[in-house]
C-alpha cells in the first residue's frame, strides 16, 4: 500500500471512531465543547504517532529476536503508559504553552483504546516503520476529525429542544450514528478507483 | 451480612450496569456486537479477566504501594489478558479471529481497571469476586442485548456456536427476508446504543415520578 492509501484508509475508510469503534470514551466524554475536542485530538494524534514508532521498534528489535511475541500486549501497554508520562514531562519542560493546552488530556490517553489499537494494528498489518508512522499519524488525524465534528454537533444540540430522555449521551450516540452513516460513503473502492494499490 | 454479599453480586446487573449506567468500556460493546456469538465470546473474556484481576488485586491490596498502584494493576490485567488470548487462540480460533483487536484491548477496558480501583483495592477477596461476577453478568447482558437487536434486525439471524452438524446460525423467518442492513454495520451500533440509552433514561425517569 502506498502512503496516500494508508492515510485515506485511516482517516476516512476505517476511521478509528466511526468505523472501528476505538477511542469511544474520550469521543463521548470530551466532546462537549470544541476547544477541548481539539486539545484531545491533538494529544491523541501526537501519542499515536510516537507510540506507533516506539512499539514497532520494541516488537521487531526486542520481542521478535527473543521469540517473545506473545508478550506484545503486556509490553505495549507498559511502553505506552511510560511514554505518556515521559511525553508529559518533556512537553512541560520544552513548551509550557503546549503543556497548558494538552496537559489535562495526556494522563487520560494511557487507557485510550485508540493508542494500543494502532500499535497492535501496525503489527498485524505487517507495516514497516515508515508505514507504521504514517498509520499512527493518520489514525490520530481521523480521531481528531471525528471528535471535532462531534463537538460542533453537540454545541449546536445544546441550543436545541431535545426530549428529556434523549438529552446528553443518547442524542450524542444517535448523532454519531448519523455521522458514521455519512462516512460509509468512503469504502475500499475509493482506493482502487484512485489507482493507489 | 448475607444480604450484603447478595447486593455486591446483583448491583452490577441493573442498578450499576457497567455499560448503560456507568457507561464504561464502550469500545468493545459497539465493536463486537454485530453477532451474538462474538458478544458471548467477549463476555467470556471479560468475565475471566475481571474475576481474576479482582481476586488478585484484592489479595495484594495491602502489599502494593499506593504510589505505583495503577502500573501494578495494569501488569496484572495485561498478564491475564495474554492468558485469555492464548487460550482462545488455541481452543476457539473462530471467536479469536472475529474479536480481532478487541481481545487484547480488554487491557484498556475501563470496566476492569475501574473495578480494580473502585472496588477490589478496598474490599475483601470474597466480595471482590462477587463484584466481578455481577459486573461481568451486567456487561454480558448489555452486550448480548445489543448484539441480539443488531443481528436480528440487521441480518435476520442469531449466530451461536457450531456444535456437530448444527452450523450455529439460526435464521429467524420474517426478519431473514426483510433485513435492515444498516443495523449490522457500523452506524447501527451507534444508533442502537443511543436509542437503548434513551429508553433506559425514559424508564428511570418514569420510576422517579411514581
Amino acid at each position: 500500500m502506498t502512503y496516500i492509501a494508508i492515510v485515506l484508509t485511516f482517516i476516512f475508510i476505517n476511521n478509528f471512531i466511526l468505523v472501528q469503534f476505538l477511542g469511544l470514551c474520550p469521543f463521548i466524554g470530551v466532546s462537549k465543547n470544541s476547544e477541548n475536542a481539539i486539545g484531545m485530538g491533538a494529544s491523541v494524534t501526537f501519542v499515536t504517532t510516537v507510540a506507533s514508532v516506539v512499539t514497532w521498534a520494541i516488537y521487531y528489535y526486542l520481542l521478535v529476536p527473543f521469540n517473545l511475541q506473545y508478550l506484545q500486549t503486556l509490553s505495549f501497554i507498559l511502553v505506552i503508559a511510560s511514554l505518556v508520562q515521559l511525553l508529559e514531562m518533556v512537553i512541560q519542560k520544552i513548551s509550557p504553552p503546549l503543556y497548558k493546552a494538552l496537559g489535562i488530556f495526556l494522563p487520560l490517553i494511557t487507557t485510550n483504546c485508540a493508542v494500543l489499537g494502532i500499535a497492535l494494528i501496525n503489527i498485524t498489518s505487517g507495516y514497516n516503520v515508515m508505514e507504521a508512522f504514517t498509520a499512527g499519524l493518520a489514525a490520530g488525524l481521523g480521531f481528531t476529525l471525528a471528535i471535532v465534528l462531534m463537538s460542533n454537533i453537540r454545541e449546536r444540540l445544546d441550543l436545541q429542544p431535545v426530549r428529556r430522555s434523549f438529552a446528553g449521551m443518547p442524542i450524542a450516540f444517535v448523532s454519531a450514528g448519523l455521522m458514521a452513516l455519512a462516512f460509509m460513503a468512503f469504502d475500499k473502492s475509493l482506493i482502487t478507483n484512485l489507482h493507489l494499490v | 451480612m448475607k444480604q450484603n454479599h447478595m447486593k455486591e453480586l446483583t448491583k452490577g446487573f441493573f442498578e450499576q450496569n457497567p455499560v448503560f449506567v456507568i457507561a464504561l468500556g464502550l469500545c468493545p460493546v459497539l465493536g463486537v456486537s454485530s453477532q451474538v456469538s462474538n458478544a458471548i465470546g467477549m463476555t467470556a473474556g471479560v468475565f475471566f479477566v475481571l474475576l481474576f484481576s479482582n481476586i488478585i488485586i484484592s489479595l495484594l491490596r495491602n502489599v502494593i504501594p499506593g504510589s505505583i498502584h495503577i502500573p501494578a494493576y495494569i501488569v496484572v490485567i495485561a498478564s491475564l489478558v495474554t492468558v485469555t488470548e492464548m487460550v482462545m487462540h488455541a481452543f476457539v480460533p473462530a471467536v479469536y479471529n472475529a474479536l480481532g483487536v478487541f481481545l487484547p484491548l480488554i487491557v484498556v477496558n475501563c470496566i476492569i481497571l475501574g473495578r480494580a480501583e473502585a472496588f477490589a483495592s478496598k474490599n475483601s477477596t470474597f466480595d471482590s469476586a462477587l463484584d466481578a461476577i455481577g459486573m461481568s453478568i451486567g456487561f454480558g447482558l448489555a452486550l448480548t442485548l445489543i448484539a441480539v437487536i443488531r443481528e436480528l434486525f440487521g441480518s435476520g439471524t442469531i449466530t451461536l456456536f457450531p456444535i456437530g452438524g448444527f452450523s450455529g446460525v439460526i435464521p429467524i423467518p420474517w426478519f431473514y427476508d426483510n433485513p435492515v442492513r444498516v443495523l449490522s454495520l457500523a452506524p447501527g451500533a451507534f444508533l442502537v446504543m443511543g436509542f437503548l440509552k434513551a429508553f433506559f433514561a425514559w424508564k428511570s425517569s418514569r420510576k422517579k415520578v411514581k
